[in-house]
């Protein structure tokens, strides 16, 4: 699996279709695609980045959450939508939506339905 | 000449959780095991031992699962600790099996990644193989086993045959007693980390074939389990049962411990001549003991629920969806299960705490389970209730009677989250753990792997009822009889004794929220559990002890107390810290005092903050 470097902020280039970079913590269930960040970055189009700790990173990256992984999300919490469940290549993970805007990754689907944003 | 080494050869089991590890290492130990906690620390230590086909003694460590060695809980440094051997209490192992779930490899093989550099030997086996194999997953073990240089085997904890070829290949290991080298691990940063993720990935992508992902059948049932509405209404039928369950099945066993203990005790007594010995053994030992293991039948009921529902995996899903719920106030998802626990007990709820990988949300939770009502109260609420409340209904369909209790049941829960909202805002500011948590494949349960972990809980409370506790009643027994009653005495011996000076002296802080000496004195013995106070306050009111007892004392409060006297005592036993085996625990899973003193303070404080408004409103109101 080869994954694009997190400095890019243009959409991704080389498969046919034109991918969408989202942050995990907005997404809805049915929301599929391939990890392209974990932590810090730029990534995501029209946004001015955000920070997330260290320890949240490695704690990701730990359970599953690493460039290239095929994640989809399966199933939201009954209260605020909150918390995600998250399948990881072949794997259940539960993680909060805070936790999950740590994590970029390129949409299968050209307009994914997603959450407001509530960094802003 | 060479001497064998006399030590047995020591392995240790290490995966990530849910790995299906416990059950292997109870397939390979048996019955041969033993639970203690690692000193200093509440992480279990699960030990065992069994004779190789090769007749080697080997000794079998059950490390906590974890993820990495990074040692974020107290579990997962216990198997750093272990590994690096920088514990003085445990052995370095001779061996590592590492243990993976051979349906999911990956967060496995990064872990084996990083264990290569801790300088013990090692042998991968592929736990649950047969669960792969049904799913049409084919592992080249071949391949493997030269790419990480390591022997590569699989294993099945479960029927007759399944753990032959690891054992063969732990005896391969120990006949070479190639001996652990020093430790060259450090810390991963998040580079090398992705670094052996894409290594591990390219392993399973040469190693592994499996069917394109079919939608499986723990999928299908977390569609419903999961789902907004019918999750929650699947969770609050299995609340509903354990409490039934709680309730119902372990009524007539604690009548059985009860009675039994009421037959030694009339023994004894009808043995022993009439002494500070008799009283000592019958008053002190017996009622104090047997008020405490009556529980029993409603822990190992609760053990049993939990285990199974840890075992089946519906554990993680509970936790997710009350993860809203509960974060509200600042705990974890996995707070709502000890919490839970609490209802029949404080005690088990406090140990059960120890899921809690964040040490203020489990401190949180840990300071406010004792604020669910446990059911050593329900004799209190049922005395004052069936007194004071008329048998009427309201509104023609809710009986008064059980609308009270229902009350109180509330507030023990309305006040849990509250005060645990103000310890995350007041004691422990800063940010929540971030909820992360794997969600564990449905998997069967098996009986014996069930059965075990109950037993080794209720032994785990026995041995605690006949240690910390045993102590904790002599010490009240010793305040409620010394010094004895004069020669003229007119009044129950208790009267005289330390727990008499001191209710007697406790009396005028307690007038104002309406509590008589008679009272303050039974809340002294009240403290060894309780339900102890209801046969304290038959005796203080000198009325014979036993269920026809209960009857007489219903009688003379009725007619001696206000209404708004045993309200007042209603919410005293919502929030005082009336039971001293809980505070020993809470000192025994926090390893400090400080919590203990911390949690007496707040419930004190609470308690008569609560019965203050309560007696002086009833009062005003003309109760």
């Amino acid at each position: 699996m080869t994954y694009q470097s997190p400095q890019q902020t243009e959409p991704l280039q080389g498969s046919e279709e034109v991918r969408v970079l989202v942050r995990l913590g907005r997404g809805r269930p049915g929301l599929r695609g391939i990890v392209m960040s974990v932590g810090n970055s730029k990534l995501v189009a029209g946004e001015a980045g955000r920070d997330f700790d260290l320890e949240l990173e490695k704690r990701l990256l730990e359970i599953g959450f690493v460039e290239g992984a095929h994640v989809e999300i399966l199933h939201e919490g009954f209260i605020g939508k909150d918390p995600i469940a998250v399948r990881v290549d072949n794997m259940s993970v539960a993680l909060g939506r805070r936790e999950a805007d740590a994590v970029v990754l390129a949409s299968e689907s050209p307009n994914p339905k997603l959450l407001p944003d509530r960094s802003r | 000449m060479l001497m064998k080494p006399v030590r047995d050869y020591r392995i240790a089991l290490i995966g990530n959780p849910n790995c299906g590890k416990t059950a292997l290492f109870n397939a390979l130990t048996g019955s041969q095991q033993k639970v203690a906690n690692y000193p200093g620390v509440t992480v279990e230590r699960k030990e065992g031992a069994f004779v190789s086909p090769a007749g080697v003694r080997t000794s079998v460590l059950d490390l906590p699962g974890t993820y990495s060695l990074r040692g974020r809980s107290p579990d997962e440094v216990v198997t750093r600790d272990a590994i690096l051997g920088v514990l003085d209490t445990v052995d370095r192992p001779d061996l590592l099996v590492c243990v993976a779930d051979a349906t999911n490899l990956r967060l496995m093989l990064r872990l084996v990644l990083e264990l290569k550099s801790v300088g013990i030997p090692m042998i991968l086996t592929l736990n649950m193989s047969d669960i792969a194999a049904h799913r049409g997953i084919v592992i080249d073990s071949g391949g493997l086993a030269s790419e990480l240089g390591i022997p590569v085997v699989t294993s099945v904890a479960v029927g007759q045959n399944g753990t032959v070829a690891l054992l063969e290949e732990i005896d391969r290991k120990a006949a070479v007693a190639a001996s652990a080298s020093a430790s060259s691990w450090s810390e991963q940063d998040s580079g090398e980390i992705r670094k052996a993720h894409h290594l591990a990935d390219s392993m399973v992508a040469r190693f592994v074939t499996a069917p394109a992902v079919s939608k499986d059948l723990t999928n299908r049932i977390d569609r419903i389990v999961l789902h907004p509405v019918f999750g929650i209404v699947i969770l609050l039928a299995v609340l509903f049962l354990i409490f039934q369950a709680v309730f119902t099945w372990a009524a007539v066993p604690m009548e059985m411990i009860s009675a039994a203990f009421d037959a030694l005790n009339t023994t004894v007594k009808s043995v022993l001549p009439d002494s500070m010995l008799s009283s000592l053994l019958t008053d002190g030992i017996i009622t104090g003991v047997g008020g405490v293991l009556v529980f029993l039948p409603q822990i190992v009921i609760l053990f049993f629920f939990i285990i199974l529902l840890e075992d089946l995996g519906y554990m993680a899903r509970a936790a997710f969806l009350m993860d809203r719920v509960v974060g509200g106030a600042g705990l974890h998802g996995r707070s709502f299960i000890p919490l839970l626990s609490s209802f029949a007990c404080a005690i088990p709820g406090i140990m059960a705490t120890r899921v809690i990988e964040n040490r203020r949300q489990r401190l949180a939770t840990i300071m406010v389970a004792p604020l669910m009502t446990c059911s050593a109260r329900i004799p209190v609420y049922t005395l004052i209730i069936g007194a004071f409340v008329p048998r009427q209904s309201v509104a023609g369909i809710v009986n008064l009677q059980g609308l009270v209790m229902f009350s109180l049941y509330l507030a023990g829960i309305v006040s849990a989250f509250v005060v645990a909202f103000l310890f995350r805002r007041l004691v422990w500011k800063g940010k929540s753990e971030p909820f992360i948590m794997e969600m564990p494949s449905y998997k069967r349960p098996m009986l014996r792997s069930l059965a075990m972990g109950v037993l080794q809980r209720a032994y785990i409370f026995v041995r605690r009822a006949g240690t910390i506790i045993l102590s904790m009643m002599i010490l009240i027994w010793f305040l409620s009889t010394v010094p004895g009653a004069p020669e003229a005495a007119t009044e129950p011996a208790i009267n005289y004794s330390f727990a008499g000076m001191i209710g007697h002296a406790l009396q005028p802080l307690l007038a104002p929220i309406g509590f008589n000496w008679q009272i303050s004195v039974a809340l002294i013995p009240g403290m060894a559990a309780r339900e102890v106070a209801v046969g304290a306050l038959a005796t203080v009111y000198a009325i014979g002890g036993g269920t026809s007892g209960e009857a007489g004392l219903a009688t003379a409060i009725a007619g001696q107390w206000s209404l708004a006297t045993a309200l007042s005592l209603l919410a005293w036993y919502v929030f005082a810290p009336q039971c001293a085996s809980t505070l020993v625990v809470v000192r025994r899973e926090t390893n400090s005092w400080q919590w203990p003193v911390l949690m007496f303070a707040y419930m004190l404080m609470l308690a008569y903050a609560a019965s203050f408004i309560v007696f002086q409103t009833a009062s005003y109101l003309g109760g």
